[in-house]
């Protein structure tokens, strides 16, 4: 298994679903995490020292908040004084066709899935850059890159993410950090599960391995990224999507 | 001259190759050659190491001057007569 010792992490919308499961992983992996997620948020993640050696630490903060942002960071500076992996995970997702799109709407999903991102992206870097170098994992989508019907404002916020992440990975490459972003298809969170319902098969029908991902396939792409093991990778969009056809 | 200010000092003068007495009001962004967003980033990632502090976004967006980086280093709490 990959390791990420003595490694630093960030994971944010880090209480359930996908960004629990970056979380857990990377813990396992012997690192140490901050879990971020919002102060309502009830973690479903564990917190405290694994057998591992890892060890997960929760915070509650607003991603869309600076000083809440600020913060976090001046924490893992004083308690680690270092960061080596910010996950970006947390986002808003929604299903609206175009006539039906709000402008509200959408302003709060580009603060959360990319202005809080780059935000996030700021602070982690100028601390990665003191320490020598880390690795920025960004969430993208696969509607990110191939568009899907009814899903115009997420797939815009997503194709935002595509496009940050390259021009980060070429920016902070001199510091020696890495940016990637991971593009599922569709996964099997709990809260897609119940939505569902029953209804697996017609939507499971265009994905090459006949299966939706589970979230634990998502964050076992993040923990290569962050792992020392995809040094040289940097300015990539890993698709994860089990060979779905969009 | 206060411990902080020396320190302070010492920065600019190691990043942008100054002389003590050529900071004043009229070091600026605009006017200093070597003041690019290189420059810049390692300086703001310096001062933050030195004086213990984690700049906001906006802070480190307009700290366009030495003399205005000495009043947004005083709101951090950083008292730059000691």
């Amino acid at each position: 298994m990959l390791r990420l010792e003595n490694k630093i992490c960030v994971v944010t919308g880090a209480a359930r679903g996908i960004g629990k499961a970056i979380a857990e992983t990377f813990a396992q992996a012997g690192a140490r995490v901050y879990s971020l997620d919002l102060p309502s948020a009830e973690f479903e993640t564990q917190e405290g020292r694994l057998a591992s050696g890892g060890e997960i630490i929760h915070v509650r903060a607003d991603i869309t908040a600076s000083d809440s942002v600020r913060a976090t960071f001046m924490r893992v500076k004083k308690e680690c004084g270092k960061l080596d992996v910010l996950a970006n995970n947390a986002a808003i997702i929604s299903y609206e066709m175009l006539g039906m799109i709000s402008k509200d709407k959408l302003r709060k999903m580009f603060e959360v899935d990319v202005f809080a991102m780059i935000e996030m992206m700021q602070y982690a870097s100028r601390l990665m850059a003191k320490s020598g170098g880390g690795s920025i994992i960004n969430m993208a989508s696969i509607v990110g890159t191939n568009g899907a019907a009814g899903q115009l404002a997420y797939s815009a916020a997503k194709g935002a993410v595509v496009a940050l992440t390259k021009s980060a990975a070429k920016e902070l490459a001199p510091q020696n950090i890495r940016v990637n972003a991971v593009a599922p298809g569709m996964v099997a969170t709990k809260r897609l599960v119940a939505e569902m319902s029953g209804r697996f098969e017609e939507k499971t029908g265009n994905i090459g391995l006949g299966r939706m991902a589970l979230p634990e396939d998502i964050a076992n792409v993040y923990l290569f990224l962050a792992s020392d093991s995809a040094s040289y990778v940097s300015g990539q969009i890993i698709g994860a999507d089990g060979c779905m056809v969009l | 001259m206060g411990e902080n200010l020396r320190k302070y000092n010492e920065v600019f003068m190691n990043i942008f190759g100054a002389a003590e007495s050529e900071l004043n009001e009229s070091f600026t962004f605009e006017s200093v050659h070597k003041w690019d967003s290189l420059a810049h980033m390692a300086l703001i990632s310096r001062l933050e190491d030195i004086f213990d502090v984690m700049f906001e976004t906006e802070d480190v967006l307009h700290y366009g001057s030495y003399l205005n980086g000495i009043k947004i280093l005083e709101r951090y709490g950083v008292d730059m007569k000691a």
